[in-house]
């Protein structure tokens, strides 16, 4: 099962457009990526820029509107996701317990979906039709 | 199970590899170390449901199987004391493995984890046994857990790997990472290993075992491992984008009614692809190293083509068929050849029948439902319905797979409504 495991760094809501963490930190953070990476674990990363250096639509009667950041109301922001690939939530918490995070930080462990959670009915209606000429040794 | 139970073994295969290598370096034993491993374990659950669970359990564990290590070196060198010369040459060894190991433990190199795979994969053993040691002693997974993956009662599983312990023990199997050639024979075996096991987990996903289907997901994890362990092989890569592009269509494979949905006739938008990039990515990397006409690199090719194509119709066949000859140059057979057959009569089915009729005395072949399959099929495609509905009967009578009887009725009843 996969996990996205959120960081939302503390005062990254009110950063500075071009803020950019340390190198003290990032070379912490580069030490547990690459444990991930060598229990196999790992399937992506990412940090994100700012708040203040991204925008929301919001949708109200079908139209969108465009905000700039920072966003004044907004107390905690996503700073950045692992993608991992463990067996259970309890592994997907004991990972995120070993992140270097500082003081207030916050990871959220949250499950991916997967395709095949959906119900029968929404994937027979995806389904494709059968075609008499597909030859069966092309085999999946 | 308890909240605890189920956090000290998430902590178990987070850490388990690491301690039983870090205990393999010095014990060199590695049967010996996983039990000191296993004996950590035992500890922990005793003792963390009392005293709640270490600020770093990691460490918690790691000491208290260096605790056992050190005892088990000290009974060890007090047996060989009897045995005169050996014993002075193990006792120099051990003040010098015993002043390094508290170090030794402390930090893991990833090369140790290397030399494990290379054990747990080693030629002296049968392959049962490889695959049980590797899903045991490097992802973790319990006897239980291995048995009720290849459906063989705990009992026999246990035996497997206690025979294979032993077989390395009495091997006097070194633990140390093989060099040169010796070293490309052994990554070609490890890889098959992996291969295999991925291959138990995603031929059988239609049973709805979980236990089956993770083993594609620990087989995925191996490669991952691997392709960290060593960055310079490409036909790890190779195996690894295989294994993506491969394991990127598992949601599609099976229909609603858990009937297997051939390749062109999947769903599309149902592959995963996230995974399909990773693939990608991983073939290029083996492409980059030079070993794009690697065994598995070649596959993967072959499996990406199809990944590329956004429906089934845009497939390049005249790639795959070039490909499959490709792969029959380095990796010939009859299954890859027939393989081929189809890939050229997608493109053009003359040709296609007339690579199939070339097959016709192979002996790989003389019982291979597929085979008339695919005749059938490509006949169907040239209009010659007589005698395509003869080789779908023939090949109804070759097989006992129940979904393939299924299929091929399914296709001879179009045929009936179709009024060919």
């Amino acid at each position: 099962m996969r996990f996205m495991m959120i960081v939302i760094p503390k005062g990254y809501e009110t950063a500075a457009p071009d803020a950019v963490p340390n190198a003290e930190a990032v070379s912490k953070m580069m030490e547990y990526n690459k444990s991930l990476q060598q229990a196999g674990v790992l399937l992506a990363l990412d940090g994100l820029l700012p708040p203040s250096a991204g925008a929301r639509v919001s949708y109200t009667d079908g139209k969108a509107t465009v905000t700039d950041g920072p966003f004044a109301e907004a107390k905690e922001v996503v700073g950045g996701y692992w993608i991992i690939q463990v067996r259970s939530r309890e592994e997907a918490i004991e990972w995120a317990k070993r992140a270097p995070m500082r003081n207030n930080e916050i990871i959220e462990v949250r499950q991916i979906h997967e395709m095949t959670d959906f119900p029968e009915d929404v994937r027979k209606a995806a389904a494709g039709f059968e075609d008499l000429t597909n030859v069966t040794a092309a085999k999946a | 199970m308890s909240d605890i139970h189920r956090t000290i073994e998430a902590v178990w295969r987070i850490e388990s590899t690491r301690l039983i290598t870090g205990i393999a370096r010095v014990i060199r034993d590695v049967g010996i170390a996983e039990e000191l491993a296993q004996e950590a374990l035992v500890a922990a659950l005793e003792q963390w449901p009392e005293e709640g669970i270490p600020d770093n359990p990691a460490a918690w564990l790691m000491t208290a199987a260096k605790r056992r290590a050190i005892d088990q070196l000290r009974r060890g060198r007090m047996l060989e004391l009897k045995h005169g010369e050996i014993a002075r040459e193990l006792e120099l060894e051990q003040r010098r493995l015993g002043d390094a190991l508290d170090q030794s433990l402390d930090q893991v190199i990833d090369d140790d984890v290397l030399r494990l795979i290379f054990i747990a994969c080693h030629p002296v053993l049968a392959v049962e046994g490889c695959i049980a040691l590797t899903l045991r002693l490097i992802c973790g997974l319990t006897t239980a857990e291995i048995a009720r993956a290849f459906l063989v009662p705990e009992k026999t599983l246990g035996q497997r790997i206690f025979r294979a312990k032993r077989t390395l023990a009495e091997a006097h199997v070194r633990f140390e990472s093989p060099r040169g050639e010796e070293l490309r024979r052994r990554v070609e075996t490890v890889l098959s290993v992996v291969y295999l096991i991925f291959n138990e987990g995603y031929t059988a996903t239609s049973g709805g075992e979980w236990m089956r289907a993770a083993l594609s997901e620990e087989a995925l994890r191996l490669g991952r491992m691997l392709a960290q362990l060593l960055p310079a092989e490409p036909e790890i890569h190779g195996l690894l984008a295989l294994m993506e592009l491969q394991a990127s269509r598992a949601a599609a494979r099976t229909g609603p009614d858990g009937a297997p949905v051939l390749l062109l006739e999947q769903n599309r938008s149902l592959w995963d692809y996230a995974q399909i990039q990773r693939g990608m990515a991983a073939l290029e990397r083996a492409q980059g190293l030079g070993g794009g006409a690697g065994n598995y690199a070649m596959q993967a090719a072959i499996a990406a083509c199809h990944a590329r194509a956004r429906t089934a119709s845009e497939t390049d066949w005249e790639r795959i068929v070039l490909l499959y000859d490709a792969l029959l140059q380095i990796r010939p057979s009859p299954i890859v050849a027939l393989n081929r057959a189809v890939a050229v009569g997608m493109a053009y089915p003359a040709a296609g029948l007339d690579a199939v009729d070339a097959l016709a005395n192979e002996p790989g072949l003389a019982n291979y439902h597929l085979l008339p399959t695919v005749r059938g099929d490509l006949l169907i495609k040239l209009g010659r319905f007589a005698e395509a509905r003869k080789e779908l009967q023939r090949a109804l009578g070759m097989t006992q797979n129940e979904a393939e009887q299924i299929l091929l009725r399914k296709k001879l009843q179009m045929m009936d409504e179709k009024g060919f």
